[in-house]
């Protein structure tokens, strides 16, 4: 599960690691009020308005309404003009940002519509550096990655300066070490002050990932202020779902209008699905399955609509909301069920498809292949029925006449 | 023979809700030996199991069963009463990962956790807990583990499975089954199949079951089933190259997943740029492995490598 910025900057506030001061704004008039406390706390009359997405880039990224204005914007009105000044400039900007759509690298060229902006003080920054932690699979722990190379994607990096990316493994029975903190923090070129709140934020966002139980935590950038002050000045923050229901707090910060609504659906029953662009739909038990179907439907020539696990225990009721699912993406051509029955047994799922196309009708061709637990009883069931199916012998067999059919 | 569990495997059982008891009911059918079942609030009372075996049973064995499974309330007492050397854990999430250090804590060799959707942080802690330790870990969110007629651990439709030649290892479940349905249809059959798990941190490997095949006298080839996320195939196509004696076929699920996105398992992410199938793919290709390009394709694959081995 994702976050916004500005919510993640609450979770590291709460938890000590600095931050600047900020308030989000729905409104203009939000925005235009959160300029004076944001100023006062700050004691520096510049200010800073993002948009908050769940998406990377903003600062790089265009509206499609404004194609000159960015998703980031400093306002220095405040300087010269006071805090009226800067008031009247925030507002013009949150009119021009809130409920348009910002394109960045990372949101498609459909982009985001923005719905928040995040009115925050402006940093005099010294130094931007990087910073995250996640999971290093390969030793099954958490890992620290720092870098100097501060507002430059972590990937590119590694690709052009892999020795410039500073690493530390987080032992669970000790959290981040001091020793280990001081040896980053020396590695990033920390000195003065800023040795001291370096060390102190790295073992505090250490903390933080482990307690929190994210699956990722990344400051880009991470910056040093002339004062040496070390703070957050970007925030994302993404969960371990498994993890959320010890976390009703984060759980809370959901932002559903960020997610794909057949997603957000899908998840109610159960399922994990992940909408694509093809056109043949598919409805698979067993997360390897379902990918390996996607693959197996391209490698005869097709596209896959989506990815589709309706896990092992799904009920008659899991799977016609599947297939509601399913035959409501208008670039669907044709269905293609695939199923072998360990503890998901062949006639619920028969049974299931029958009730989706009672309820729902079908429309495009519909290609099943069993096999499994209850595999006879389930072919028995859908022959019965008389539906309009096409049975598949095999995965690829069953593969090749979908996509035969939904062309 | 086989790897992991045999028939002279005792089986205890860590939770027993509505799955737990599914499960353990099908692997009494099978013919596993289970001996005991631990809940913390049950200790002292009893089980009822009974129904007709399975016909993939040990021929000669009744028809039907009937079992009082004694149950206890810590796995310690369980083991002292019953000699049981493994464990399967259907724990729900928020306590799985205390029900496998129990089982560690009470020296069973092998603990197989079944229960998908653990927290990554408590494995993380599970898995320091258990280095050095003489429990192999098995899963979490996999099927289990099976040798064909003799033992099975886990949530896989047992009459798919016929003994035989080749081993299975596999990051999915219903992947297993293609690939056991296909060895059981074109005669190889298998020796044993083991599922990993499609968690991004787990307790066995890729690399570690391998050695085991490759050690096992009576495997004559493997066929290993990965897919997208993290870099458990790259090192066994390294291990492989380095080691391995024998033919191995594989699969790699993932070719057209969208970077970014958890495929269905908590592990099957491409992040990053890494952990895709087309670097899998070359990586064990490179180590002389053959892919098969769809699952319908994985008793082919299996063939194709053991008929390049045998004209070495």
């Amino acid at each position: 599960m994702k976050i916004h910025e500005y919510q993640a900057k609450q979770l590291m506030a709460a938890r000590g690691i600095a931050v600047p001061v900020g308030r989000v704004a729905t409104t203009p008039d939000e925005a235009a009020a959160a300029v004076r406390p944001v100023v006062e706390a700050g004691g520096h009359p510049v200010v800073v308005i993002k948009s908050q997405i769940h998406a990377g880039g903003r600062g790089k990224g265009r509206f499609k309404e404004h194609p000159d204005l960015p998703g980031v914007n400093v306002v220095t009105d405040g300087v010269e003009g006071g805090i009226a000044a800067a008031e009247a400039r925030v507002r013009q900007l949150a009119e021009q940002m809130l409920g348009s759509t910002l394109v960045t690298v990372q949101t498609g060229p459909e982009g985001k519509q923005v719905n928040r902006v995040y009115v925050e003080q402006g940093i005099d920054i010294a130094r931007e550096l990087y910073l995250s932690v996640v999971l290093d699979r390969a030793s099954g722990r958490n890992v620290v990655m720092a870098s100097t190379e501060g507002g430059m994607e972590i990937e590119e990096v590694a690709a052009r300066a892999p020795e410039k990316i500073l690493r530390e493994t987080i032992d669970p029975a000790t959290s981040l070490a001091d020793f280990q903190a001081r040896r980053l923090a020396y590695g990033l070129g920390l000195d003065g002050e800023a040795f001291g709140n370096g060390v102190a934020f790295l073992e505090a966002l250490a903390a933080a990932a482990e307690s929190l139980d994210t699956d990722l935590v990344e400051i880009n950038p991470l910056v040093v202020t002339a004062q040496g002050s070390v703070m957050a000045l970007d925030g994302k923050m993404s969960f371990d779902n498994n993890a959320l229901f010890r976390h009703p707090d984060v759980v809370g910060m959901r932002d559903l209008s960020e997610e794909n609504a057949a997603e957000v659906e899908a998840g109610k029953y159960g399922l994990s699905f992940i909408k694509l662009d093809g056109s043949v739909g598919c409805l698979v038990n067993g997360a390897g399955l379902a990918m390996a179907t996607m693959d197996t439907i391209k490698q005869v020539g097709g596209e896959p609509a989506n990815f589709l696990d309706v896990g092992g225990g799904a009920t008659e009721e899991n799977v016609t909301a599947a297939f509601t699912i399913i035959t409501s993406d208008p670039n669907v051509k044709g269905i293609f069920v695939n199923i072998f029955g360990g503890i998901m047994k062949c006639d619920t799922i028969a049974n299931g498809v029958i009730a989706a196309v009672k309820q729902v009708g079908l429309e495009v061709p519909l290609v099943v292949r069993l096999e499994g637990t209850n595999v006879d009883l389930g072919k028995r069931i859908l022959s019965a029925s008389g539906l309009n199916l096409i049975a598949a012998d095999d995965m690829k067999d069953g593969a090749r006449k979908i996509v035969e059919l939904a062309r | 023979m086989s790897i992991l569990v045999d028939d002279t495997t005792k089986v205890l059982v860590q939770g027993l809700g509505s799955a737990g008891r599914f499960h353990t009911d099908k692997a009494i059918a099978y013919g596993t030996n289970v001996v005991a079942a631990v809940h913390p609030k049950r200790g002292g009372e009893s089980e009822r199991f009974e129904g007709a075996t399975d016909h993939s049973g040990v021929p000669g064995r009744d028809d039907r069963y009937a079992l009082d499974l004694p149950i206890f309330r810590t796995v310690r007492e369980a083991v002292r009463a019953t000699g049981a050397n493994a464990s399967v854990i259907f724990v729900p999430p928020p306590g799985a990962a205390d029900a496998i250090l129990e089982a560690a804590d009470a020296g069973l060799e092998l603990v197989v956790a079944i229960t998908e959707g653990i927290p990554i942080m408590d494995m993380v802690t599970v898995k320091r807990v258990l280095q050095g330790s003489p429990t192999r870990l098995v899963g979490p969110n996999c099927p289990g583990v099976i040798t064909p007629h003799a033992c099975k651990i886990g949530i896989m439709p047992g009459y798919i499975h016929e003994g035989g030649r080749i081993g299975v290892v596999s990051r999915s479940g219903t992947l297993t089954y293609e690939a056991v349905k296909q060895l059981t249809d074109n005669g190889l059959g298998q020796t044993s199949a083991v599922g990993i798990g499609g968690d991004p941190v787990n307790g066995t490997n890729f690399v570690d079951v391998l050695e085991l095949y490759n050690d096992d006298p009576a495997t004559e080839g493997v066929i290993m089933i990965g897919e997208i996320g993290g870099s458990a195939e790259e090192e066994a196509a390294a291990w492989i190259e380095a080691n391995m004696s024998k033919p191995v076929a594989a699969f790699i699920a993932g070719t057209t997943a969208p970077p970014g996105k958890r495929m269905g398992h908590a592990g099957a992410i491409i992040s990053g740029g890494r952990g895709t199938a087309k670097d899998k793919i070359a990586a064990l290709e490179a180590a002389g492995v053959v892919v098969a390009q769809t699952p319908s394709d994985m008793g082919a694959a299996m063939l194709s490598a053991m008929a390049r081995a045998g004209n070495r």
